[in-house]
């Protein structure tokens, strides 16, 4: 598909005739992306103080101190990509602006519930730890963006970068229970009243090592097969990467009981795959693998086994067994209905753990259809702009890395929601942004700053060629007297 | 507790604000394939308005229509392009049968002119193979190893 570039489509200065080199300025759209931050955080701001109008009575005091943080988040952004990437998409920030803000409203409303209820005595309030935790995802946003100044960089460092999201990977699952476990998933690291799930960062670093690999390797992929039943299957020995992809997928399935990961590395996996080589049978070969795997842990593991029948028939283990998170989500959103009972309005702590793996039921109770459509719709502009960066941007690498950072986003919201709702069995996933958990967030505002890094070098116009060094014959000489 | 039509208009007014967030957003979108250009439709196409300005209706745009990149546009300004594996160049190919300075497209008064930089593998023009500089010619196509370029207007 021939796409119209983003950037430099227009501008002025395509006219051969007019202008000096130099005059030819596409337009960078910083105004832009400033004006829809400060609607972002207009939205944030609007959100948290109807929770609290509608929940207490009147704005809490702590608003204006969260406002004066959050602002100041999005100003620090902005200024860092204004600086460092000034042609950057300047969509990709609001996005991400809306959803953290809409996420930190619905997990300080559901503080609020739970602390309503006595629930805990102590009063935990999760909203202002996720607020440090988008901060600590900012610092990250800036050191990518500073320190990488070139996506193409990243591919030199390929393997090593992909070794290091192998051992994060990996690094739980060696790991004594005590310090990995959570809720029945070997995900996490437990230090010192810390829990972080390395899983989220690896698969970050395994995408660029994906991406370097499948850019080096794509012509034999591509080329080197034979045709059988109107399909193009790869020779054997090339199917070594799809098989190895799939085992690390099984093994993390095996050894760290996580559903979710495993079948969010293996899609995204697979989908570079076809990226790279526009070879249809690869999403075949995919698909089939994932069949059998899918089989094959369904008979073998018990978590899969429940997860699975709680998916086929969730009110046969309600109240009582798998089916009741499910159930429970499922009622939230029905009372919700089109337009939700209103922020504040619903009781969408009814549902176990709404924080972080529910966040979706707890938005659709209280927004609605409309407003949990409007969340979809925003991860599809933010997806859009990743797969627009992936045409539009001139070298191999950065094309497979965009797509398949947008499209591990897609897949990720796909798999949850369609979890939330009932389509698909659970997975143990976040919703990108949204939901309450410190290595998710600040692990996507790291894959934002790769974005809008590789989108700053997509829309960028192509720089005027240096100029040739003069030769040394008319070089300037100069006499030096002693 | 709040008054029950301050709490409607909350909920309403939420969702309202929510997707005029949206809207905004896809302006933004719209305004970027329409490349700059936003809201109004002039009344005269804008290409009749520069055609009649400067009298000159070169190629805007490289396409990659086949090959790896294909998809890709250059839009075209005064500079040359270079086209090679080297990193500096304007359109960077990772093609075993491409040399890292492979083919240059130079402007010559508006008109696009094509030349082979001494390439191991060539740079065919509409399958003739390029020698001298050629003049280029809008949907030739010119082939460097597995990719396929084209001028449009």
């Amino acid at each position: 598909m021939a796409a119209p570039a983003a950037g430099p489509v227009k501008g002025p200065g395509t006219d051969p005739k007019q202008g000096a080199p130099g005059v030819t300025t596409p337009p960078k759209r910083r105004g832009t992306e400033l004006v829809m931050l400060a609607f972002a955080v207009v939205i944030t701001l609007a959100a948290q103080t109807i929770v609290d109008i509608t929940v207490t009575g009147s704005p809490s005091p702590e608003i204006a101190t969260f406002g004066l943080w959050f602002t100041g988040l999005w100003v620090v952004a902005h200024l860092v990509v204004r600086r460092f990437a000034p042609y950057a998409d300047p969509l990709l920030l609001p996005c991400v602006a809306v959803l953290t803000g809409l996420g930190l409203s619905m997990i300080h409303r559901l503080d609020i519930a739970a602390n309503a209820l006595g629930e805990s005595v102590s009063a935990r309030e999760d909203a202002p730890t996720q607020l440090l935790w988008a901060t600590v995802g900012m610092v990250l946003f800036v050191a990518v963006l500073t320190v990488v100044r070139d996506h193409r960089a990243l591919s030199r460092l390929a393997y090593t970068i992909g070794l290091v999201g192998l051992v994060l990977l990996a690094i739980p699952a060696v790991l004594p229970s005590a310090l990995s476990e959570v809720n029945g998933a070997k995900i996490w690291i437990r230090v010192a009243g810390f829990s972080i799930q390395p899983g989220e960062f690896a698969k970050i670093c395994l995408v660029i090592f994906f991406a370097a690999y499948l850019v080096d390797k794509r012509d034999v992929l591509a080329l080197a097969s034979r045709r059988v039943l109107g399909l193009e299957v790869p020779r054997a020995r090339d199917l070594g990467p799809v098989l190895v992809a799939w085992g690390v997928s099984i093994l993390v399935l095996v050894f760290e009981r996580d559903l979710g990961s495993s079948l969010l590395l293996f899609g995204i996996f697979v989908v570079m795959l076809y990226v790279a080589t526009e070879r249809a049978s690869w999403l075949v070969i995919g698909v089939l693998l994932f069949a059998v795997g899918g089989t094959v842990a369904y008979q073998l593991f018990g978590h899969v086994r429940v997860r699975v029948d709680t998916w086929l028939d969730p009110f046969a283990y309600y109240p009582d067994g798998g089916g009741y998170q499910v159930v429970q989500s499922l009622f939230g959103l029905g009372t919700g209905g089109l337009f939700g009972a209103g922020l504040g309005g619903g009781r969408p702590d009814q549902v176990p753990v709404a924080k972080s793996d529910f966040i979706a039921a707890a938005i659709g109770e209280e927004l609605g259809l409309f407003g949990l459509v409007a969340v979809v719709v925003l991860y599809l502009v933010l997806v859009e702009r990743g797969l627009r960066t992936s045409l539009v941007v001139r070298d191999g690498f950065g094309k497979l890395l965009a797509a398949g950072l947008a499209f591990g986003v897609a897949w990720q919201v796909f798999v949850v929601l369609g979890g939330v709702t009932g389509l698909l069995p659970l997975t143990g996933l976040t919703t990108p942004f949204v939901a309450y958990g410190g290595s998710s967030l600040v692990a996507n505002f790291g894959l934002v700053a790769l974005l809008v890094r590789i989108s700053d070098a997509a829309r960028r116009p192509a720089a005027p060629p240096a100029p040739p060094a003069p030769k040394l014959g008319e070089a300037l000489t100069e006499v030096v007297k002693p | 507790m709040t008054a029950e039509i301050v709490l409607q208009a909350f909920r309403f007014g939420f969702l309202l604000l929510l997707w005029l967030f949206i809207f905004a957003a896809f302006r933004v979108v719209r305004a970027d394939l329409l490349g700059g250009r936003t809201g109004r439709v002039s009344s005269v196409p804008p290409r009749a308005q520069a055609g009649k300005k400067k009298g000159n209706r070169g190629p805007k745009n490289l396409f990659v229509t086949a090959g790896p990149l294909s998809g890709t546009k250059i839009t075209l300004g005064e500079q040359a392009i270079l086209i090679g594996r080297a990193d500096d160049s304007t359109l960077v190919l990772t093609d075993d049968f491409a040399s890292s300075r492979h083919a240059r497209l130079t402007n010559r008064g508006g008109a696009w002119y094509v030349e082979d930089l001494g390439s191991t593998n060539g740079t065919y023009l509409d399958q003739q193979r390029v020698q001298g500089p050629l003049l280029v010619a809008p949907g030739q196509p010119i082939r460097i190893g597995q990719t396929v370029l084209e001028l449009r207007s």
